[in-house]
Parts: structure tokens; sequence; C-alpha cells
């Protein structure tokens, strides 16, 4: 903003410089690994790039390029909201992916949730006998992607 | 310089909303599609965070913190409702 660039600004452009090009290389690495992973969980993993730490070094350079202090409040704000919101709908695509079955198990080193998706499904089979009514089977597709037992 | 870091971040982003477009056009499930549609609207958010930077203004920013309050409703609407209708179940 100053009439004259010092040497300072010169730093500071050039690290925000740098910022906005690593930024936009987040984006493609994501634009890439969504072309090129094999199923839905991988593709997930390279989506959170430029949703996360792309934004952070965007909005970083936003801040400095401004050079005003009372930008970074509102920066911070937008980051935080977005860092709040990407696991909501990573977890809910991410449960509806593993209950739908996008995935390619050969592929998985370990899997935590099968334990638990077995062990609901148990008690289910438990219960339905108990009251000996409805078939497990027909409670589970009733229920749907609420459950929140099989898929917690 | 900053003529220079635009059109370097204007390709760069041009080729990876491509790719994202490409992914949500092929995506063969309703879940790779939403991810890439995820991806293409943090795409348009890098757009304008290089514009106000490069430029020097603040236009944009309270459409960047609206998108980052509310842009996660539509996939986890579409989570929630998605269903499996494939013919093979692994070709994923």
């Amino acid at each position: 903003m100053n009439p004259e660039p010092s040497a300072v600004d010169t730093v500071i452009d050039a690290v925000s410089a740098v910022f906005m090009v690593v930024g936009a290389v987040m984006s493609l690495g994501a634009a890439i690994g969504l072309l090129r992973f094999p199923d839905l969980m991988s593709r997930m993993h390279a989506a959170t790039k430029p949703q996360v730490l792309g934004l952070f070094l965007l909005l970083a350079s936003v801040g400095l390029q401004l050079r005003t202090w009372w930008v970074w409040p509102a920066l911070f704000v937008a980051w935080i909201f977005q860092v709040l919101t990407v696991p909501v709908s990573a977890h809910m695509v991410g449960r509806a992916g593993y209950r739908t079955k996008h995935l390619h198990r050969e592929l998985l080193t370990t899997d935590e949730l099968e334990a638990v998706v077995q062990k609901a499904a148990d008690k289910k089979t438990a219960d339905g006998r108990a009251a000996g009514g409805q078939e497990p089977d027909e409670r589970a597709a009733h229920d749907g992607p609420a459950d929140d037992g099989a898929s917690a | 310089m900053m003529e220079v870091v635009l059109t370097v971040t204007a390709v760069i982003l041009s080729l990876a909303a491509a790719g994202a477009i490409v992914r949500i056009a092929i995506g063969p499930s309703l879940l790779d599609r939403v991810l890439a549609s995820d991806v293409l609207l943090a795409i348009i958010g890098a757009t304008l965070c290089i514009d106000m930077a490069v430029n020097r203004h603040l236009n944009n920013l309270m459409l960047l913190v609206a998108l980052s309050i509310i842009g996660f409703i539509g996939s986890v609407t579409v989570a929630r409702f998605v269903a499996d209708r494939r013919e093979h179940p692994n070709e994923s």
C-alpha cells in the first residue's frame, strides 16, 4: 500500500506468492487424486487437501497481501468454520460409502468398523429372536442410514 | 510478480477444476460425484481467495465465509439418502 515498495514488502509479496501457488497445487493434487485413486475412501483422502490446507494457505496469502490486522479475524472465522464442517460431510460420505460397499476390501490394511458392525448385527439378531417379531434383515432395511448402531 | 502468480494459479486451478468435472461426469457412483463436487467447491473458494489476494480487495470474503459455513449441507444430505443400486458392487 506504500508508494515505494520496501524490502519488507518484497519479502511479504514473495511469501504470499508462494502460499498462493502451493494452495493452488493442493487443488490440482486433489483433482489428480480424484482421477487416479481406485475407490471412494482413497478419493476422500485426496479431496481433503484443498479443503483444509489449501484454504489455509490462500487465506493467509489474502491476509498478507492486505497488510491490515483486522482482516485476520474474518479469515480465521472462515477457516475455523471450514475445519468444523468438513469432517461432518466427510463422516457422512464415508459412512454411506461403507454401508453401500463403495470400497475395495482387498486394499484395506485393517477394517476396525467391521467388528462393530458384526457385534451390532448379532445383537439385533438376538433382539429379533427375543421379540419373536420381525426378521432382523427387514428391520435393518427399514431403519436405513439413520441406524447408528451398525455404523458407529 | 503478481501477474505471473495470477497466470500460474489460473492455469493450475483450471486444470484442477477440469479434473473434478471429469470425475463428476464419469464417477461410477453417486458418492464419487458428491465428493468431486465438494472438491469443485473448494477450487471455487480458492479462486475467490486468489482474486482477493492479487487485486487486494475483500469483496468475496462474506461469500467465502458463507461457503465454509453451509457448503457441507449438500453432501451431507446426499450421503444421508444414498442407496446402493449398482449391478456389480465392486466396480467403484
